[in-house]
């Protein structure tokens, strides 16, 4: 049985966000360890977002109602039907279902571009919070009525372990470290968290995959998350400030964004749209 | 499956016998665990079934230009499948294989899935997927220590050893 599409296209948009954003490190990172690090943590969640848009595309490509409410993406078809390059470089940003989350720079509420003012607070703080999430998520998907999608989810479950666990390392360095680290991480860690609410407000698309056994209903996942973050957070002497259930909360996994996407897609597609049907 | 068929996969199967890995040339596809099956696909043309190691491992585009090449050198008919199911797992690595790794520089995996379950959320804790020792492949001493837990190749961690003083690669559990 397969999966809504616009459920894997959140998984997928999840992964290539994210795998992006972080790949803005590649020749900056703070130390070479971690350069390396990062553009390897990138590697994974593009490899993941590859497998999850060629799914998508073949789920698109069997389905003549699908097929025609993705007509208008006519870039990097191949043979005439959707690809996996289509559905990465060829929507625009309120068709990208990824949360908020994913998309913001790696920077406080006060944001700058600058490669000068990217703080690894943020990085690590944001790598933690959604490779926590993500584990569970992998987790749960295998057993997913989707076979190729539990497929993918075994997989990437290897993966985002290390990243867990590369994360959660380095926040408790940063948490238990100095006094400049401490006040950055907690700093990263405040401006993060609220952000973290719209994992547990389900899209359609999620809450149609839950019903029908191809995906995971994420809000039986909040207390193992919050075990796996308050123990980090624990070791690391932070302290969670976030509210849960209150205020404003994020949309992007319905396709509404934040400023910082436009930018970041616009960087990531101008190439593939620029030379509409290169191949390499 | 009739002889002829069965001659025409064997042959396939020595002509990709000796294709190695892309990043580390000391081991095979089929040693690696990349190589998973030759056989008859549905229409009669020969399959070759590859599954990648991590995700987004750059070096699967380079194994699949291998093997056409292989075969295309050897006159033998055939395409590539790529499957993910079941997921690649560093335990199908044999001692042989191993032992090559060693050899060759890069410490091989200590041990490779867990045997997970839904409920085992513990098992999600970062202390559960530390390592145990990691002996040196130079010297053999379990003295030794992680760089980082990601090294020049998705699937390698550095370290170093505190007695030979030398760094090395670690191939990390998968």
């Amino acid at each position: 049985m397969a999966a809504p599409v616009d459920y894997v296209l959140h998984l997928a948009d999840n992964a290539l966000v994210l795998g992006q954003r972080n790949a803005e490190w590649c020749g900056h990172g703070p130390v070479l360890e971690e350069d390396l690090a990062l553009a390897n943590n990138s590697l994974d969640l593009i490899g993941q977002a590859r497998l999850l848009y060629q799914h998508a595309a073949s789920l698109i490509n069997a389905d003549p109602a699908e097929a025609r409410r993705f007509a208008h993406l006519q870039g990097a078809r191949q043979n005439g039907q959707i690809a996996e390059d289509t559905l990465a470089y060829f929507r625009d940003t309120a068709e990208f279902r990824n949360h908020t989350l994913m998309e913001l720079p790696h920077h406080g509420p006060l944001v700058g571009y600058a490669v000068s003012e990217r703080d690894y607070a943020v990085t690590i703080a944001r790598n933690f919070l959604v490779s926590a999430l993500m584990v569970l998520v992998w987790d749960s998907l295998q057993a997913s009525k989707d076979a190729q999608l539990a497929a993918i989810a075994a997989k990437s479950l290897k993966e985002v372990r290390y990243h867990l666990r590369h994360a959660s390392d380095w926040l408790v360095r940063f948490g238990d470290g100095t006094g400049e680290s401490q006040r950055r991480a907690q700093a990263a860690l405040d401006h993060l968290l609220p952000y973290c609410e719209a994992f547990w407000q389900p899209s359609p698309a999620e809450q149609a995959a839950a019903a029908d056994g191809s995906g995971v209903d994420v809000r039986t996942l909040r207390d193992h998350w919050n075990a796996l973050i308050n123990d980090t957070l624990a070791e690391a002497t932070l302290t969670r400030h976030d509210q849960p259930h209150a205020g404003y909360v994020a949309q992007g996994h319905v396709g509404v964004h934040s400023e910082h996407l436009g930018f970041l897609l616009a960087e990531m597609q101008s190439l593939a749209r620029a030379h509409p049907t290169a191949v390499w | 499956m009739d002889a002829a068929t069965h001659a025409s996969l064997q042959a396939i199967t020595e002509a990709l016998a000796h294709l190695a890995d892309p990043e580390i040339p000391v081991i095979s596809l089929r040693e690696l665990g990349i190589l998973r099956d030759v056989r008859e696909g549905a229409d009669g043309v020969p399959e070759v079934v590859i599954t990648p190691t991590y995700s987004g491992c750059p070096a699967m585009g380079q194994i699949e230009d291998d093997i056409h090449a292989a075969l295309s050198a050897a006159g033998l008919p055939g395409r590539v499948i790529t499957q993910l199911s079941p997921a690649w797992t560093t335990d199908w690595m044999s001692d042989a294989a191993r032992e090559k790794l060693r050899a060759y520089g890069i410490a091989p995996p200590q041990c490779g899935s867990h045997a997970d379950t839904p409920a085992g959320v513990v098992k999600f804790s970062r202390h559960a997927v530390r390592h145990t020792a990691v002996p040196c492949p130079q010297c053999g001493s379990n003295n030794t220590t992680e760089t980082s837990p990601f090294g020049s190749t998705a699937c390698k961690a550095l370290f170093k050893c505190l007695d030979c003083l030398e760094p090395f690669d670690y191939f990390k559990p998968y």
